[in-house]
Parts: structure tokens; sequence; C-alpha cells
């Protein structure tokens, strides 16, 4: 019991650590390119930040979901 | 707070049970009164919660936007109608943006996702005990009041945009074209089963990943929001504060990002490719 306690805990900390990792590089490297872009033509700000707002959430989903679930099983599981 | 005879997973646990209607294992139709009670009920048990506050919200919108319409007026628009017209320019932006055919009822049914996800998140921001807390003196135990959180609204209404998007292959690719698409598409033609696995795969990912998406979110800020609630109430401002701004963003951006995806989706099934 207390070994597969443990385990729930390890499991959260995974779940949470991977996703917050995918998210960090998506969301910098998704960010860099939007920098990147808006400094090459400043007159597509505008377009570009909702473009980059759509694949926030998209990027962005991922992991919360992720601490979502990670939360459950920290509190409500184990 | 929890209550004092609560644990923080019963509390847990609570709230994240949905008010279910259905058919007891006697055979009699009623309320479940614990979680065991509704999973027992099997397929034809009706989440009351979900549906009564998705309704609700739904006339809400109607409501206030079939006013601003009737009430407007061109010479100087009051606030209401200022409000609306915003938000129809910018679905509008949006559609004539990523819609590339004819069909008048895309505008519509963008804006309808739209808000009504939108009004439906913005529940997640009405502190988590309030509304279950007066239902609960009135008798009913459980209570859910955000119904994206429940996979059964969210997977409901990504079905319905997949079933729309199916329709209008059909009808302007005709079910030949349809298949060419699915079976000719990333190598050539004498590989189509590869093709129509390929295809098929992220055909039926589709559907799936809007409603997830949508539910998973709303779900997470749910269930931080419990968490917090949990906390004496003393320090919970420190955190739900933050939080409810950061929710904000997700809440809107959620909805939005919904409603973006089922017009690109609803684009694809008007462009016709050519084999």
């Amino acid at each position: 019991m207390e070994e597969a306690k443990a385990l729930l805990f390890i499991a959260g900390a995974i779940l949470m650590g991977l996703g917050a990792l995918g998210a960090a590089i998506g969301i910098g490297s998704l960010g860099g390119k939007f920098l990147e872009g808006a400094a090459r033509q400043p007159e597509l700000i505008p377009l570009l930040r909702t473009q980059f707002f759509i694949v926030m959430g998209l990027v962005d989903a991922v992991p919360m979901i992720a601490v979502g679930i990670a939360f459950y099983i920290l509190f409500a599981v184990a | 707070m929890a209550g004092d005879t609560l644990t923080s997973s019963e509390y847990i646990k609570h709230h994240l049970t949905n008010l279910t209607y259905g058919q007891h294992a006697d055979g009699s139709w009623g309320l479940a009164h614990s979680a065991e009670e509704a999973k027992e009920m099997g397929f034809w048990a009706f989440h009351v919660d979900t549906l009564g506050f998705s309704i609700v919200l739904g006339a809400l919108f109607i409501f206030l936007f079939s006013k601003a319409a009737k009430g407007a007026t061109s010479g100087v628009p009051g606030g209401l109608q200022n409000f609306v017209e915003w938000i129809l320019e910018f679905v509008e932006d949006n559609v004539k943006s990523s819609f590339t055919g004819k069909n008048g009822f895309i505008g519509a049914m963008g804006m309808t996702v739209f808000i009504w996800i939108l009004l439906m998140n913005a529940m997640d921001l009405v502190p988590v005990d309030f509304i279950p807390y007066v239902a609960g003196l009135m008798g009913v135990h459980f209570l859910k009041v955000v119904p994206t959180t429940d996979p059964n609204a969210t997977m409901g209404m990504a079905l319905s945009v997949f079933a729309l998007t199916l329709y209008y292959s059909f009808k302007i690719k005709r079910p030949g074209g349809f298949f060419a698409e699915l079976a000719f598409h990333p190598f050539p033609k004498y590989m189509f089963p590869v093709n129509l696995l390929l295809e098929g795969v992220s055909l039926i990912a589709r559907p799936i990943s809007l409603g997830l998406r949508l539910f998973g979110n709303m779900y997470a800020g749910e269930m931080i929001f419990i968490l917090i609630a949990l906390l004496p109430w003393y320090v919970q401002w420190t955190l739900s504060l933050p939080w409810a701004i950061f929710h904000i963003l997700i809440v809107t951006l959620q909805a939005f990002i919904f409603m973006v995806l089922t017009i690109v989706y609803m684009d694809m099934a008007y462009t016709v490719d050519d084999h």
C-alpha cells in the first residue's frame, strides 16, 4: 500500500514535469518565431498575434490537462 | 472550506460528481444519491446539472442577443448594442479570414459556439462552493456548475461539429470525391489502404481532440479552484485571485479556439482538392 501511494506521487510529478517541459519548449520556440516575424514585418503584428494566441492555446492545452490530472491523482486518489 | 466532516479527497470527489438522473438498480427512476449509485445507472443516465446550466446559459445568450437585435437603431447605439456589434464583427472577421466557401450558416454557428462556450466556461469564475452550497441548502446534494467540465457536454458539441463537417463533405464533394480525398492523398493511388488508414485516423482524431481540449482545460482549471478552496480562508485570495485572472484568459482562449477550429474544419469540408 505504501509503495503504491509513493508510485502515485511519482506519477503525478512525472505528469506535471514532462508536461511543463514540452510546453516550455513549444511556447519558447513559438514566442521566438512570433518576435522574429514581428521584427521582420511590423505591419503584420495584429494578424500574427491572433495566430500566436490560437497556437498558444493549442500548445498550452496539453500541459494544463496534465496538471489537472496530476492534481487529481495527488489530492483525490493518493 | 471543506465541511468539518469531509476529508479533502472526499471534498474533491464530491465536487466532481454530477447530479445524475437515471434508473436505479431496483428499476425506479430518480436522482442518484451517491457516486456509486450514479455509476450503476449505466448509459441512460442524464447529468441534470450539465443539461440545466447549458440550456439556461444558451437561453440567456439568445435572449440578450435577440433583445439587442430587435432594439437596434441606426442612431446612437446603447451599451448592449455596441457590445453585440463588437462580438459580431469579431466573429465575422474570423469567419471571413478562415472560411472560403459560400454558406450563410457558418457565421451564425461560429458565433453561437463562441458565446455559448464562453458563457459555460465563465461559470468557472463563480466561487466553487457558492452555487453548490445554496443548492445543498435546498436539498440538492451534487452539483457541478460548469457544463464544460463534463466530457459529455464538450464531446457532444465536438461530435455535432464532426457530423456537420461530414454532411457538408458529402454534399459538396459527393461521396466519391470525399472518398478520393481520404484514399488518394499522401501517397500514390495504388497505396490507397495506407492512405485510407492515415487519413482516417486524422479524421477521427479531429472531434476527439476538439472535445477533449476544451474539457481538459476547464477540468484542470476547476480542479485547481477546488484545491485552493481547501486552504484556510485567509490565504485563499492570494492564490485564487491570480488564478482567476489567468483563467479569464483560458476561458476566452478556449472558446475562441473551439470556434476557430469549427470554422477551419467546415472550411476543410468545402475545399475541393483536385485528384
